[in-house]
């Protein structure tokens, strides 16, 4: 283990000059390969598994959008009935139609639950919780490890409804709200119960990993590390377990009652027993909208710390980014119905949700201006975690504007459906969580692997991927102000366009992704040895006071926060 | 613990169970899966979905067996102990927006009603919506409920004297009367398992069957899931009884038993609720059985 001068690390500092003969207690004593990456009990080795899992889903995810991409480039059905065929499905329209459903759904599936959910909570989450409040783990390890195995049955839960019948062919295909009644009596056959079911599975596993962050963060600070000296990264995973706790449980209740519909003889969303379609969608938006706060909330954690780190300044206004995460929280549970402007609300309910939703604007916007204002008089450093964070807050805010457009009830009744919503979430998740998720990854991959990565191949990656995305989703507002539906895997010509436009920018993304990888692979291969701190003086946080990579046991001797009156500061006390 | 570890976390061994849980949970929500379709699937399910089921039943077991193993080893810590209080107290928090769920759906019924009508001899629930002179109610018409002051009070009574009889338990054992501790729990248990019994028996005597219509969805459903709790509470209790005899729990140390017991006054308090909403408010005004 390498250690250099400006290495303070008190695990490491600790255990130093031991033999490696130690028994398992020892810091840097790594068991055997099927113990360490499937019985493990490291909050650094599930970390990494979570990332590793979440590359692969999203690498499946993403050739998914390049199918519906490429079918949608000009008008007509291209590919769907060869799609249809590959499944093992009829060559018939119907089949080749329902397979658009099917791809819709396991895009947004696979992105929201094991793409974004995994690699932000599970991957960075778990690395850093522990590493940045000085913990030498999880509160609960074997509970952290269960989480993430659940999360990987439940995509295989998934993968299994791709090849069992879910009504006019293979696969789910009820878009991942699993709106009644077409996931109801709509979808015959086993699919749909699979896609349930992979959903309860990665539900249990978020909740359970939920209860293991909120545990950790409230119980194992280091000493004089409060709450209000934390880092904002662990404020954000704070608050986003918390979504997820009172969020899932709700999904779980309503997935179980289409369960309980399809095969049981309920009625909860069938008319015929007096049952209301609507309220699933009270039900699946009430977990959905806080949801999509708990796609980006770690995000805005990994931007802050990036943003402070290369204009080496603390961050601008911390208490106010902390409790404006709070506020967007808790204002995030009360908002769900604007998603539903068109089912039918009485104008006085979309007047309130219309309201609701526009507060939201309001601590977002004061996490917005805190980013600029701590880079305002800075000493800049474009580094690549830099260029992606300055990325995601420009991309970020394009979508949050479109979202206070959307908001607005009214507005909503044009829109709703349209490809102005696709592109508005897709701002905000395909270019804010995901720009977020390439910040957080370049700034800590030296960290978790102990090797760099090339800055100019992140850039490249950068550039490319950045013009890609807005190439496939600017036009994409278009589309949706023109008329064009959502989930639609034809559309009239006049469309052709900005879909033929929108497929070019797809190219460009995907092979931007190219570098991505090379860069991994040039790292891990070829890569510099990190230090410890490969980012100068702005880094204050604890993980940069450890080797890189961090000994397997860290922080055996607990690291003291003095008390700075200093919200940044969080290097230990002692020297 | 190592010379070289200076604080008190609980850093654990690698552990085969999560992952030996987590593919038996998957196969027994498969196996649940292909047992919805035999005619596709056949026999194949009951045996995947059993098979995931022991698998399920195994990890729990040892799970908690090893939890004891670890806390009667003296790995359980003060701040370890923490831990787990916080950890019980989000999962109830999180069981609790579970049946926020199931209540919301109840409301929505009550609240907003469409006019169906009962069949009692077939057990079939018809939709008069649209049809002249028809009434929206929630009741289904001529459809009779169960009278709330019958069995539900009983089971009422039932579980908030389970609630005194598990708090007899832990005041007991904080004053270290083991037999005190041990007839609380005893007592607990089987007033536990007597509300179950008489929940069984009145699903089988209920004047309306499973589904076909709102009310009995949710009432089946809300209820259903309720008294899968009360199960699993007991359980809890019947090993707290069993560890009780193999003389775990010391008066300063027994959070295996407090989690049991917030757990069960968690079951209680749901009770409490559908008691109030479900059966009284709920069946308001309906014919009772």
């Amino acid at each position: 283990m390498a250690t250099t001068a400006d290495d303070f690390a008190p695990g490491a500092g600790a255990h130093a000059g031991h033999g490696g003969d130690h028994d398992h207690d020892h810091a840097d004593h790594k068991p055997g390969f099927f113990a360490r990456w499937f019985m493990s009990t490291n909050h650094k080795d599930i970390g990494s598994l979570y990332l590793m899992f979440a590359i692969v889903a999203g690498i499946i995810g993403g050739a998914i959008s390049g199918i519906m991409r490429v079918e949608l480039a000009e008008p007509g059905i291209q590919y769907l009935q060869w799609w249809a065929q590959f499944m093992g499905g009829a060559n018939d329209i119907n089949t080749a139609l329902h397979m658009w459903n099917v791809f819709i759904t396991a895009h947004g599936l696979i992105m929201v639950f094991f793409m974004v959910m995994p690699a932000m909570i599970g991957g960075f989450g778990n690395w850093f919780v522990p590493l940045m409040i000085g913990a030498p783990d999880m509160a609960f390890p074997r509970m952290n490890n269960v989480s993430f195995w659940l999360t990987v049955a439940g995509f295989f839960s998934l993968l299994f409804s791709l090849f069992v019948p879910g009504g006019s062919g293979p696969g789910a295909g009820v878009g991942w709200t699993v709106y009644a009644p077409l996931s109801t009596t709509g979808s015959p056959g086993p699919a749909v119960d699979f896609a349930i079911f992979s959903l309860h599975l990665a539900g249990a596993g978020s909740i359970l990993g939920a209860t293991n962050f909120i545990t950790t963060i409230f119980n194992m600070r280091a000493p004089g590390m409060t709450l209000h000296k934390m880092p904002l990264f662990v404020w954000s995973v704070l608050v986003t377990a918390f979504l997820l706790l009172l969020a899932l449980p709700v999904l779980a209740a309503a997935i179980t009652m289409l369960l309980t519909d399809r095969n049981f003889g309920t009625t909860f969303f069938d008319p015929a027993g007096g049952g209301d379609p609507v309220l699933y969608q009270h039900l699946f938006w009430f977990f959905g909208h806080p949801e999509v706060y708990i796609m980006i909330l770690p995000g805005f954690g990994m931007i802050s710390q990036i943003v402070a780190t290369f204009s080496r300044k603390p961050v601008f206004g911390y208490l106010g980014m902390a409790y404006a995460m709070v506020a967007i929280g808790v204002v995030g549970f009360i908002v769900w119905a604007h998603h539903m402007y068109t089912v039918g609300l009485d104008v006085n309910t979309k007047m309130y949700f219309t309201a609701a939703t526009m507060v939201i604007a309001v601590p977002t916007g004061v996490k917005i201006f805190s980013w600029i204002a701590t880079m305002w008089g800075g000493s800049l450093e474009f580094k690549s975690p830099m260029v992606w964070s300055l990325g995601f807050i420009f991309l970020f805010t394009v979508g949050g504007v479109t979202g206070v457009v959307l908001a607005n009830g009214g507005i909503d009744d044009n829109l709703h459906d349209t490809y102005y919503v696709v592109a508005h979430f897709h701002y905000v998740l395909s270019m804010g969580a995901v720009f977020s998720m390439f910040a957080g990854f370049y700034y800590w991959f030296p960290k978790m692997s102990g090797r760099m990565h090339s800055e100019l191949l992140s850039h490249i990656h950068f550039w490319t991927f950045f013009v890609g995305v807005n190439v496939i989703f600017f036009p994409q507002h278009f589309l949706g102000m023109q008329g064009m539906p959502r989930r639609y895997p034809d559309y009239a010509e006049a469309y052709t366009f900005w879909h033929e436009i929108s497929t070019y920018g797809y190219y460009i993304m995907a092979g931007s992704m190219i570098f991505f990888f090379v860069n991994i692979a040039y790292a891990l291969l070829a890569g510099k040895k990190a230090e410890g701190n490969p980012w100068g003086e702005g880094a204050t946080t604890l993980e940069w006071t450890l080797p890189s990579p961090p000994p397997y046991h860290q922080f055996e001797t607990l690291p003291v926060i003095e008390d700075h009156h200093d919200y940044h500061d969080h290097r230990p006390a002692t020297a | 613990m190592a010379g070289n570890v200076n604080h008190d976390y609980h850093i654990l061994e690698p552990d085969i169970w999560p992952l030996v849980g987590s593919i038996s949970a998957l196969s027994f929500t498969s196996g649940m899966v292909l047992n919805f379709y035999p005619d596709l699937f056949g026999s194949t399910g009951s045996i995947v979905m059993y098979l995931g089921l022991a698998g399920l039943i195994a990890t729990f077991f040892m799970w908690f067996k090893n939890i004891v193993v670890e806390a009667e080893r003296g790995d359980h810590t003060p701040v370890v102990q923490l831990h787990m209080r916080y950890g019980m107290i989000l999962f109830i928090a999180s069981e609790v927006m579970f049946f926020v769920g199931w209540f919301w759906s109840f409301f929505d019924f009550a609240l907003f009603p469409t006019a169906l009508e009962y069949d009692p001899s077939a057990d079939t629930t018809t939709s008069l919506f649209g049809e002249e002179g028809s009434i929206a109610q929630f009741i289904p018409a001529n459809m009779e409920v169960l009278d709330p002051f019958s069995l539900p009070l009983l089971n009422t009574l039932i579980l908030l004297c389970s609630g005194t009889t598990v708090t007899w338990a832990h005041h007991a054992l904080i004053h270290g009367d083991r037999e005190g501790l041990k007839q609380g729990l005893w007592a607990t248990v089987a007033l536990g398992i007597l509300f179950s019994f008489i929940q069984a028996y009145e699903y089988s005597v209920a004047p309306f069957g499973f589904g076909g219509n709102t009310y009995s969805s949710a009432f089946y459903m809300a209820t259903g899931f309720h008294g899968f709790h009360v199960l699993i509470g007991t359980i809890f209790l019947a090993v707290c009884l069993f560890r009780a005899y193999k003389g775990h729990f010391t008066p300063r140390q027994h959070f295996g038993f407090e989690a049991a017991a917030w757990y069960w006054h968690f079951v209680d308090v749901v009770w409490l609720f559908l008691f109030i909403v479900v059966y009284i408010w709920g069946g308001w005004g309906a014919e009772y059985h």
